[in-house]
């Protein structure tokens, strides 16, 4: 039972056209993602989705629930964190959690919330003085303290360093844990990667694709590259006659052998039985990355 | 009502926290009275001024100080700030409304003005013999319907500027209109008529608190024209105002 249900989603900005066709479900529990590039239309779509802007086309439908009609039922279940969205600098940590637990008829307990996010030494520090990722999960903080089903996040890793964003992406599953089903908005390759159920890929207004991660990466590029330097020279034909490779090109000493399917497992057996070793092997599947280039057939930049 | 209050309560914690504002809004009226009132030839009642003394004649024109640093500066500042930074949005996806945090800074920028006033009634009356407002509900009527006017014109500002500094690009030249034509920079007897006039005539309404203060019921006019300018400004800054 889908808890989020998104229909031929239309919206335009003048005559820019924003978000041309998008279509996606999410399911209660999961981590869904919405991956691509800047202006793509991602942040519209979510914004539709928290019920801050009005579509042109199409439905929404949260917890079975209209975002513009149902409004007010759905702040309380549905927890937002917008891009680029602060506090007043003398505002401090303790202070903006129970403002924002004023808010809700249900909120989760200040005290344990910012325990669960390590802000727990920072209660009584004013909001200029928290850090990047502080303050990241400060307003992570503030979406959940209403105790919602639903978790809205928008870009929440863009400008933290690598180890700020590990840890932000360790909470946000552990949030997902506690039964929250996650909207995540991201345009970093990684992050949707490592974090994600499922993903839709939306480019210039449209979704491109929609799948697991790794069904992504599969669906679009299916060949796997194996290179490596053998031991004792051989015939090229010992690897091509294999059903499950596609070509074989040498390089110097080294080779790369391309193939689909258990082709690592085919290769390996066939040098083994004729006592060559492949030294500094190495597998190299194709990434989301790859697989973004294939559908939108541009690099991914960010 | 839970939210509102803790709006309420925040915003004013976050106020008390700036000193430096605070006292400057509340009590520089009260400060350039005092200095003033330092100079001997000042505190003497002299026949230009109907036999008041200066700084008799002059304390309202001081309220104006507070009246246009809240209305004109402080309010549009602090609302043009919050939706800079996404605050306004933010709190439009929770059950709170934006309205309650508008509404909240309203009633704080209302208690500066009326401690202000108080504050400066009180020091005038102690220290410089300087009468209280000789007609209460005429001069409280005049002191509402003034701040009304300009703290609606402040929302005004607030409702076209996008950004924190563009609110103060515009409510800078409206401030020294304010706090001229209030005979703040330049005592009004000294104004030519016509400018005296058009200062009765604009927020917040000087004649109105100077009739009001030494007596005499404020002139209907005065304060019907404060009471159109707030709700116009009131309902154009209602019809202009984004939340983001």
């Amino acid at each position: 039972m889908p808890v989020i249900e998104v229909t031929s989603l239309h919206k335009r900005y003048g005559e820019t056209v924003a978000v041309r066709d998008v279509s996606f479900d999410v399911e209660a529990g999961e981590i869904f993602g919405v991956l691509g590039p800047n202006g793509a239309g991602k942040t519209t779509t979510v914004e539709c989705v928290a019920g801050l802007r009005v579509p042109d086309g199409g439905g929404v439908s949260v917890l079975g629930l209209d975002p513009r009609r149902d409004a007010t039922r759905l702040r309380h279940q549905v927890g937002v964190q917008l891009q680029e969205s602060r506090l007043p600098d003398r505002l401090r940590v303790a202070e903006a959690l129970t403002l924002y637990a004023s808010f809700y008829r249900e909120p989760a307990d200040p005290a344990q919330l910012l325990d669960e996010l390590g802000l727990d030494g920072k209660r009584d520090t004013p909001y200029e003085k928290l850090s990047g990722g502080q303050k990241q999960r400060l307003s992570i903080a503030l979406a959940l303290v209403g105790n919602p089903r639903i978790a809205i996040l928008d870009e929440l890793t863009t400008g933290l360093d690598p180890q700020a964003r590990r840890d932000t992406w360790g909470l946000i599953e552990r949030v997902r844990d506690r039964g929250v089903t996650i909207l995540l908005v991201t345009h970093f390759m990684e992050e949707a990667e490592r974090l994600c159920d499922r993903l839709a890929v939306i480019d210039k207004g449209r979704v491109v694709a929609l799948d697991s991660p790794a069904g992504l990466v599969s669906t679009v590029t299916p060949e796997q590259r194996i290179r490596f330097r053998p031991s004792a020279p051989f015939d090229d034909r010992l690897l091509t006659d294999l059903p499950q490779v596609t070509a074989v090109t040498r390089s110097g000493s080294q080779i790369l052998v391309t193939g689909t399917g258990e082709v690592l497992h085919a290769v390996t057996s066939v040098l083994a039985r004729h006592q060559i070793v492949a030294a500094d092997l190495r597998l190299e599947q194709a990434t989301l990355d790859d697989a973004f280039v294939e559908l939108t057939g541009r690099r991914f930049v960010d | 009502m839970h939210a509102f209050r803790q709006i309420l309560r925040t915003e004013a914690k976050l106020h008390l926290r700036d000193i430096p504002t605070l006292v400057l809004t509340i009590a520089l009226p009260t400060l350039i009275l005092v200095v003033l009132g330092l100079i001997p030839s000042l505190r003497e009642p002299s026949p230009d001024l109907g036999n008041q003394s200066f700084v008799t004649y002059f304390t309202p024109s001081l309220l104006v100080i507070t009246l246009a640093m809240v209305g004109i500066n402080a309010l549009p500042t602090v609302l043009a700030t919050y939706r800079e930074r996404g605050i306004l949005r933010r709190l439009a996806t929770t059950p709170a409304s934006p309205l309650a945090l508008l509404a909240a800074q309203l009633m704080l920028a209302l208690t500066g003005i009326l401690v202000s006033a108080v504050l400066l009634a009180v020091v005038a009356r102690l220290a410089f013999d300087t009468p209280l407002p000789q007609h209460p509900l005429g001069f409280a009527a005049a002191l509402v319907l003034g701040t009304a006017a300009l703290l609606a014109v402040g929302l005004l500002v607030a409702a076209v500027a996008p950004t924190a500094k563009s609110a103060q690009a515009l409510a800078v030249p409206l401030f020294i209109v304010v706090m001229f034509l209030g005979g703040v920079y330049l005592p009004r007897f000294l104004l030519p008529d016509f400018l005296a006039d058009v200062g009765a005539y604009t927020p917040p309404g000087i004649q109105a608190l100077l009739d009001a203060w030494t007596g005499t019921a404020p002139h209907p006019l005065h304060l019907g024209i404060m009471a159109v300018i707030a709700v116009a400004a009131g309902a154009a800054a209602a019809k202009l105002f984004r939340w983001e």
